[in-house]
């Protein structure tokens, strides 16, 4: 063919060789924002993270990524209050995203599929002891062992599990659950002496040659108040009903059940009580249902199974067969203040569900080590005023829940690590949070909360059988597809499909997406339409 | 819609890829290999609608056709940011003649490759809304009336904007051009003119008629494939928000077409054969205040003390194309 | 094969065996008959493959062509008068993007006022779009020339016009020789484009270009032409070897030699002037005959030969630059070696206003008698004008406008009508 026309006709593509990257005052960037899920996980999991594979069905991958944070999922998945749900974005959507349910699908995924810990390569040679076995001791024995240290745990109770066997009944968590993921824990090459009550720490860790000691005893001495009560009067507390109700000497209660306090432990014991065939369980609590502190959820659940609640009540007096509770009201800071009116109400006993506090006899003579408010003082990293050891879950400050312990025994074993090798342990600097605003939802589909099954009140009032039935494998697949992946790149090329510039490089399945800053003329159209607020605009040096 | 939503990946359909679909499911935007067939390095404004629409729907285009593909050409911004000499940002074989005549520069297309045997490839014609309501009306009706094999394309950002924003007879009432300027006692473009091309396009009784938005991928993809499976005459009218003419951030393009769409200013539907087929329902209904609110080309209607009385004119016919095609999941279309 | 026929069905048989693949029509006289002719041959099959397209507007018709051409058919249009203005545009573009289109002009005045009837108004307006532009003298040429034109237009990546006077031409019965198949497949090779919208090989056609190449592009343009100017005698001697005949080529000379006087003129009008000049030659007057059948490019060194001896240049035209004077004058004043004060405008038959021997013997014999003016129109009936021209003069002067108009719209419309 003969040479084409001058300057009329072109080459196809040419305008390669015009860099529009020189127009851009702004540029975009790729950025990993925190989720608030993740922000909200007391054990610091990777939620995002994980319900990314989840949502490929990759349930395994997202098992593993989840326990890489907290190793008793199947435990978690019932016993969390969810924070993480709380605060998810999806909430502002429509409904939070059911993190708690996949949660539970994955560990129960996981047990009936058998999936093991991957052991680490190297051991280290350090030897730590772990001071009880509930969820904060587990969760450090788990991270430490991980670690490639030796790890032995010591338990003063016949079972390991701590609060998680002891606290919460087996209506809401199974314990062939508990007991396979402890077991888990222990296969990772973990010793579990039961039994084992430890009496002086410094004595135990220099007899074991343990090169640093994590303390986790919890919280089990049931807080009393003074209630002026007959001889005959049957005065209980939760810790030793709950506790009852696992070392089989299933306490008796009668037929009227009266709960004094209003936490998630006095819930259970009135739910308990309904199942031991009370026909009465009634709760007594001196403020409103607002200012309750135990979870909505199983408030709900409670009064459900038929478990009554006297709202803005104190108990002033027990007697034989029956008690005396005097009204409250709730004045203008919200406190509650007698009002003189009494009320009689028959009670064949009375549970006090007050509180615990710690017991802190095996710490006596510890050098350095201090206590104050009845909980063990330790620094950022877990430690206590004493060098190598370390404590962690109900027995320092902070909310006592199965998660913060978790979140405790793996923020203690990061520490324990570093320590041994003579390090700090500084957390990594954390991105920055990924609220509604950053993401742009319209992109995401309606789709309404799955709902987990619930068994027939029948049953639940008469028998321990688990309340919360899990989602199968459908509804965790759809549960985790809700996740709106805040912050997070989900790779839905949106990015790459809206540039006007074609100045996004596609790296490929899992290898997220580049700026063809050639090209980028900074309009900004990417950051606007990521849907998960992945992407920020950052001001071009010039 | 066109285009089968899919039941459920977090966005569904609505982003632009799904890393959990399956190949063929993806738009073809989400390729790696797509065609961009609009090469980087042209000189669109930043945040061009017109050259994403341009993008999207002749990459499209060229998916359907398995890359047998020619395109005709109006003068106009596309024209004009996409081949300045030395260079041109097109990966097709592309022409352009003048300002009105695409339309018919296609037919010529189109009967050549049918006088070689070559009824394969497959010719697209595009311009502006200035080059297709206004001068370029002519070759288009002639081009619709004699049905030829062409699918033409108007990118409509609502004004032409080539020559520095002067009003066209696609260019909304009030909206501020530097011909209708809300100067005295004038609020911008005159209600009561104007040309609704697609539906006149349908009174053609071609074989297909779409409208679509640069915020909707899926949508205009699964019209043009759509279109592609017709011979004879098809016709896509495109809106492409321009940040320059509209006066919105050069981030905000495609969400100022999705606003157009869900307040009801846009109606987005299909039509074959003169009747309408199927539209794209609103999924989140919005006023049309919504819409007109960050473009400066209404910002004479906000300024104090305000023209609630024409904002609600255009309400008025954001409302009757909610009922004229049943845009609200309620109503049926007409 | 010799065939008494009209001289549109000549051309569109001529086109016809050019193999043309898309033809565009658009109706306006004079031109009809040839497009009616192809559509038909088109209907009966005769063309296939061939798109025969009825369009909208003539600027439709130019533009269709000009994808066509592009898209690698070989594509042709024909038009006239308003037909051409209507299209101009698009009539630039394709010279501009180079595609080889071919059309028949079928010379016809331009209104307003609106008038059918045939001068050259029309394709001259056109004289700088980039075209070839050929003129036919008689319907053999312009048959010929339609032959040569594909050729042409085709080897040069240029659209080519071919000009043939309305009626005059078009609408007159003619004994022709029309070529075979053969022959015409002899002479014109299947269309090889130099450009081509393929997939295959995708460009980008029609750029834009700015100050920085622009006139460049443009001379290039030019710088064809000119070339063209070597090229378009090699084909007429082609044409001759492969049809066995004279036709086409840069100008047509007749009886120069040592003519004193040389009448330029371009189309039918030739024949008349031929006559005249035979008659003026019985008497012994020394005059010959110019006829430029290439207008575009202009023939500089052609026609400078043609008139190197001329004493004296009479440029016969049906056109008017108006303010000005004479078009294709001016053409030949540039290429004249002598005084342009001794090349005469006669503008003559607008708008389709008869051109006889007489008139044209008595301004040739002026001329010789030096009692030519530099610019005269053929047969204006001076009287008439005169009269308009007075009374406008006066209506600008004295009373009331409105009864002036009136008055003279009653009077002088009445007797132009
Ligand atoms: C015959 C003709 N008239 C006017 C112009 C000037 N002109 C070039 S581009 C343009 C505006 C194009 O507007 P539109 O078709 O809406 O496309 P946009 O630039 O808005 O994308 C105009 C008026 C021209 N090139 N040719
Ligand atoms: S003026 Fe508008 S349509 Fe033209 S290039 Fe700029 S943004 Fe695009
Ligand atoms: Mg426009």
């Amino acid at each position: 063919m003969k040479p084409k026309p001058f300057a009329i006709t072109l080459d196809p593509g040419s305008s390669l060789a015009n860099h529009t990257g020189s127009w851009r005052t702004v540029r975009p960037e790729y950025v990993d924002r925190l989720p608030p899920c993740n922000h909200a996980c007391p054990a610091g999991e990777n939620v995002q993270g994980w319900l990314f594979h989840a949502e490929a069905g990759d349930y395994e991958q997202a098992w593993r990524v989840l326990t890489r944070d907290n190793p008793l999922p199947a435990v978690m998945g019932r016993v969390c209050y969810h924070p993480c749900e709380s605060s998810c974005n999806r909430g502002q959507l429509d409904q939070s995203v059911g993190i708690n349910a996949i949660e539970r699908y994955l560990g129960d995924e996981a047990l009936r599929r058998g999936w093991k810990f991957q052991p680490p390569e190297r051991q280290s040679g350090k030897r730590v002891l772990v001071i009880g076995a509930g969820p904060s001791g587990l969760s450090a024995a788990y991270h430490l062992a991980m670690r490639g240290h030796a790890v032995t745990i010591r338990e003063a109770g016949p079972v390991a599990g701590g609060m998680m066997r002891f606290g919460i009944p087996k209506y809401r968590l199974p314990r062939e659950v508990l007991d396979a993921e402890v077991q888990r824990i222990v296969d990772l090459g973990v010793t579990l002496e039961l039994n084992s009550k430890v009496d002086d720490v410094l004595a135990a860790r220099r007899e074991g040659g343990f090169d640093a000691v994590f303390l986790a005893v919890g919280a089990h001495i049931a807080k009393r108040a003074y209630i002026p009560a007959g001889s005959a009067a049957k005065m209980l507390d939760a810790v030793s009903v709950l506790r009852g109700m696992e070392t089989g000497e299933q306490p008796l209660l009668g037929r009227r059940v009266v709960v004094y306090g209003g936490g998630n432990t006095a819930l259970d014991v009135a739910r308990t009580a309904k199942r031991l065939g009370a026909e009465e369980s009634i709760i007594v609590y001196r403020r409103t249902r607002e200012k309750m502190p135990a979870h909505e959820s199983e408030l709900e659940e409670a009064l459900q199974e038929g478990v009554l609640v006297k709202w803005l009540s104190t108990i002033k007096q027990a007697g034989e067969s029956s008690i005396t509770v005097e009204k409250m009201a709730l004045d203008a800071k919200g406190n509650p203040q007698p009002t003189g009116q009494f009320e009689t109400l028959e009670a064949d006993s009375v549970v006090l569900a007050l509180g615990q506090d710690v017991d802190l006899s095996l710490l006596d003579g510890v050098p350095g080590l201090e206590v104050a408010d009845g909980v063990v003082k330790v620094d950022d990293s877990m430690m206590t005023g004493h060098p190598g050891i370390f404590a962690g879950g109900d027995m320092v400050k902070g909310e006592r829940t199965v998660t913060v312990g978790i979140g405790h025994g793996k923020l203690a074993a990061r520490n324990v690590d570093a320590w041994l090798r003579g390090e700090q342990w500084v957390h990594p600097p954390q991105h920055e949070l990924a609220t509604f605003d950053k993401l742009n939802t319209w992109y995401y589909t309606d789709a309404p909360k799955s709902k987990q099954p619930i068994l027939d009140t029948i049953r639940r009032q008469s028998t321990f059988d688990e309340v919360v039935g899990g989602y199968d494998e459908t509804t965790a697949q759809f549960e985790a597809r809700r996740c709106l992946s805040c912050g997070n790149c989900f790779e839905c090329d949106n990015c790459y499909g809206v540039c006007p510039d074609n100045a996004v490089i596609k790296l490929g399945p899992g290898k997220r997406y580049e700026f063809n800053l050639d090209y980028c003329k900074g309009c900004g159209i990417c950051v606007s339409e990521c849907p998960c607020g992945a992407i920020r605009t950052v001001a071009e040096e010039i | 819609m066109t285009h089968q939503p899919i039941r459920f990946y977090q966005t569904g359909t609505f982003t632009v890829g799904n890393r959990l679909l399956a190949q063929e499911q993806r738009s073809v935007q989400a390729q790696a290999g797509r065609t961009n067939s609009l090469n980087s390095g042209h000189r669109a404004c930043q945040g061009c609608g017109e050259a994403l629409g341009a993008r999207y729907a002749i990459d499209a285009a060229m998916d359907a056709t398995n890359r047998q593909l020619v395109a005709a050409n109006a003068t106009g911004c596309l024209e004009v940011f996409s081949t300045p000499y030395p260079e041109t940002s097109w990966q097709i074989p592309w022409i352009h003649s003048l300002f009105g005549n695409a339309a018919a520069v296609a037919t010529g297309i189109a009967a050549a490759m049918r006088v070689k045997g070559r009824e394969n490839v497959r010719v697209v014609a595009q311009g502006g809304d200035g080059g297709t309501t206004d001068i370029g009306f002519g070759c288009l009706s002639g081009m619709f009336e004699r049905n030829d094999d062409v699918l033409y394309i108007c990118y409509d950002n609502e004004a032409y904007m080539n020559t520095g924003v002067q009003r066209s007879s696609a260019t909304p009432p009030a909206a501020r051009t530097n011909t209708t300027m809300p100067v005295g006692s004038s609020t911008g473009a005159r209600f009561g003119q104007g040309k609704n091309l697609p539906r006149i396009a349908m009174a053609h009784e071609i074989p297909y008629v779409a409208t679509a938005t640069v915020a909707e991928l899926r949508d205009l993809e699964a019209k043009v494939r759509r279109a592609m499976e017709f011979r004879g005459a098809r016709y896509i009218h495109i809106l492409v928000p321009c940040p320059l003419g509209w006066g919105h951030g050069s981030a905000e393009t495609i969400r100022m077409a999705r606003l157009a769409k869900e307040t009801g200013i846009f109606p987005v539907f299909e039509a074959e054969h003169g009747e309408v087929t199927n539209v794209s329902k609103i999924r989140r209904p919005l006023p049309v205040e919504e819409y007109l609110r960050p473009q400066t080309r209404f910002a004479h209607l906000f300024k104090p003390p305000g023209h609630p009385e024409i904002i609600a004119r255009l309400q008025q016919l954001a409302d009757r194309n909610i009922r004229r095609y049943g845009l609200l999941d309620t109503e049926a279309a007409s | 094969m010799l065939k008494q026929v009209e001289g549109s069905a000549a051309v569109a048989e001529a086109v016809a065996l050019c193999r043309p693949e898309v033809i565009c029509a658009y109706p306006i006289s004079p031109q009809t008959h040839i497009v009616e002719g192809l559509g038909k041959l088109v209907s009966a099959g005769r063309l296939a493959p061939c798109e025969f397209i009825n369009v909208e507007s003539e600027f439709a018709a130019m533009s269709v062509a000009i994808g066509a051409s592009a898209a690698g058919a070989r594509a042709y249009t024909a038009t006239a008068s308003q037909g051409l203005l209507f299209m101009a545009e698009a009539v630039f573009n394709a010279a501009g993007l180079g595609l080889p289109i071919v059309m028949t002009v079928a010379n016809r005045a331009l209104g307003a006022p609106i008038n059918i009837w045939n001068d050259h108004t029309d394709a001259l307006s056109q004289r700088d779009c980039g075209w070839i532009q050929l003129f036919a003298e008689d319907n053999q040429e312009a048959l010929d020339l339609h032959i040569q034109a594909f050729r042409l237009a085709e080897e040069l990546s240029l659209p080519v016009m071919v000009c043939m006077d309305g009626f005059i031409l078009t609408h007159a019965y003619e004994r022709v020789d029309l070529p075979t198949q053969e022959q015409v497949d002899a002479y014109l090779p299947p269309y090889e484009p130099r450009q081509v919208l393929d997939p295959a090989d995708p460009v980008s056609i029609g750029a834009m270009v700015g100050p920085e190449a622009f006139m460049e592009v443009r001379y290039l343009a030019h710088a064809k032409q000119r070339q063209a100017l070597e090229l378009i005698p090699a084909w007429a001697d082609e044409f001759k070897r492969v049809f066995g005949r004279e036709s086409g080529g840069l100008a047509h000379t007749y009886r120069l030699e040592d003519a004193e006087t040389v009448v330029v003129a371009l189309g039918s009008v030739l024949g008349t002037i031929k006559d005249t000049v035979d008659e003026l030659r019985d008497q012994g007057v020394r005059i010959g005959v110019l006829g430029i059948t290439c207008f575009r490019p202009w023939p500089t060194a052609a026609v400078r030969a043609a008139l190197a001896n001329a004493k004296r240049v009479v440029v016969l035209e049906k056109s008017l630059a108006v303010g000005l004077g004479g078009i294709v004058s001016n053409n030949v004043s540039a290429s004249y070696p002598g005084s342009p004060d001794d090349v005469h405008t006669v503008v003559a038959g607008l708008g389709g206003r008869a051109i006889t021997r007489a008139s044209l013997r008595r301004v040739f014999t002026e001329a010789i008698e030096g009692r030519l003016e530099h610019v005269t129109f053929l047969d204006l009936d001076h009287k008439l004008v005169e009269r308009v021209l007075a009374r406008e003069r006066e209506q600008r002067r004295s009373g009331p406008i409105a009864e002036g108009i009136l008055k003279d719209l009653g009077v002088v419309a009445a007797k132009i009508g």
